[in-house]
């Protein structure tokens, strides 16, 4: 039997969306679940008619952010959203906007926030359905990330989440974890040039993978590539303070990066950091091809 | 190693500064350093293999010492302003009672590199040292009260200041006690790394 799976928009930007699209084996996928309601695929009901009556639904996905005079089908998204949450399985928070707020916490609406986070900070309107949440972060989701999860709730696997509700699967990783420029980072090379294959952004080009939680080098994206492979740094889409300021630069204190890599101490830092910075690694300042 | 091991390291490293202070880094011997603790030459090789390698150890003994007394600075709740002042004084409290120790710093450590350019390559001897001033930049820059700059216009502003004095002292031209110039060194210190 297929799976019942309600997509509700809320104060969003359909990024999500766009990215659960480029999902490689979307027709296997259609044939396991069906959407009741989804913004831009066909379904056999429409959002005023999953309003006005209560559908049956096993999984309720939100994606965008939360505030209470935000509407859809002239009711409020609170309200939708506390209606079906009662009659599913599950909740899956879609993206960094749903889970912690995100960009739109800037826009008009008043109290915007995730489900069951502000940024870090928890939140209590949704308090009783915590325990039926799963979040999914990223700006947007990465699509296997997403798919496997409802997968994992189809065959009622047990998930392991984090503080944040995410999967530890995918989210006890550092995006750091996996980059092809790892070797850059040991020895402290920077001197990249965007979109070149040398170099680690970490120093002067304000990647923030060593601080940012989720699977973008262990899953590729369109099983091709990651963002800080292909030579850009990560902008820590995942995490709950996302989005940051002055995503291209490195914020630095008298040189010294003021975010470390996840666990790390200042003092183990600057330790080995100055270690590797007395040496010159002749192969790591050279290109890799063509020099 | 075993503590008596490690204490006989530290005689054996504090009666080569002193040697090293009193006749100059080439003039002193082995076997020198070796009588001074009434010890044999073979025996103190069992400690360090080479003069040379004792000169690394040395430099690494002394980063460490001073880094821990910053460190202790460091860890206190106190303003960027006091600490300036305490670093400003531990620096200076060792350069009045160990005084060997900063003028091999100054002296053989940073004017003999052909020693210490292998095993000492960048700052890797003085890590403890340093390690702790950037710490104190760091933390200074991040609660708003020194001015963001590069580490190093900032670090040779701090340590080429103190290292002058130590120096002028050295020298004998300094006419008071260095510990009579902290007020007024941390001042100018302070008001020149502040925002
Ligand atoms: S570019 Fe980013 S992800 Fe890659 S090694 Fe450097 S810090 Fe890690
Ligand atoms: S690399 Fe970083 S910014 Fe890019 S998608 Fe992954 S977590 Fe988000």
């Amino acid at each position: 039997m297929k799976t019942k799976v309600l997509w509700l928009s809320a104060i969003a930007c359909n990024g999500n969306t766009h990215s659960f699209l480029n999902y490689p084996y979307m027709e296997q996928f259609l044939n396991d679940f069906e959407f009741i309601y989804h913004p831009v695929i066909d379904t056999d009901y429409t959002l005023e008619e999953i309003v006005s009556s209560v559908i049956a639904c096993d999984i309720l996905l939100i994606e965008g952010s939360i505030a209470e005079d935000f509407q859809r089908a002239d009711t409020s998204i609170v309200k939708i959203i506390q209606t079906y949450s009662k009659i599913v399985k599950k909740i899956v928070t879609v993206g960094t906007c749903a889970t912690f707020g995100g960009i739109f916490r800037e826009s008009d609406y008043k109290n915007v926030s995730g489900l069951h986070f502000n940024q870090e900070l928890p939140t209590n309107t949704f308090r009783e359905i915590k325990d039926k949440t799963v979040s999914i972060s990223g700006c947007p989701i990465h699509p296997e990330v997403l798919v496997n999860t409802l997968y994992a709730i189809k065959k009622d696997i047990r998930l392991e989440l984090d503080k944040y509700l995410r999967p530890k699967e995918y989210f006890a990783y550092t995006i750091h974890n996996g980059c092809t420029r790892n070797e850059y980072f040991e020895y402290k090379v920077d001197n990249h040039k965007f979109g070149e294959l040398e170099g680690c952004m970490f120093y002067d080009h304000g990647c923030q993978a060593p601080y940012t939680q989720g699977s973008c080098n262990k899953i590729l994206w369109n099983e091709i590539n990651s963002k800080t492979r292909a030579g850009l740094p990560c902008m820590g889409c995942t995490e709950p303070g996302f989005p940051r300021e002055n995503l291209f630069s490195t914020k630095k204190n008298m040189g010294i990066p003021e975010n470390l890599p996840v666990g790390v101490g200042k003092r183990v830092y600057l330790t080995l950091a100055g270690i590797t910075k007395a040496f010159t690694i002749e192969r790591l300042e050279k290109k890799l091809l063509n020099d | 190693m075993t503590d008596k091991k490690q204490l006989k390291r530290e005689q054996i490293m504090q009666s080569a500064l002193e040697l090293f202070a009193l006749k100059g880094f080439y003039s002193t011997s082995v076997p020198d350093i070796a009588s001074s603790l009434k010890m044999s030459v073979g025996n103190l090789y069992n400690y360090f293999k080479s003069k040379d390698i004792l000169a690394k150890e040395i430099i690494k003994y002394i980063s460490a010492y001073l880094g821990k007394k910053i460190r202790e600075v460091n860890e206190q709740n106190i303003s960027t302003e006091e600490k300036t002042r305490k670093i400003i004084e531990v620096y200076f409290k060792t350069a009045m009672l160990k005084p060997e120790m900063i003028d091999y710093f100054l002296r053989i450590y940073l004017s003999t590199r052909e020693v210490f350019n292998e095993g000492c390559e960048g700052m890797i001897c003085v890590n403890e040292f340093v390690t702790e001033i950037m710490i104190y930049f760091e933390e200074g820059v991040k609660c708003g009260d020194l001015r963001d700059q590069d580490f190093f216009s900032a670090f040779g502003l701090f340590m080429g200041y103190l290292g002058g004095m130590v120096f002028l002292k050295g020298e004998k031209i300094l006419p008071k006690e260095l510990d009579e110039y902290v007020d007024d060194i941390a001042f100018n210190i302070y008001k020149a790394l502040s925002k």
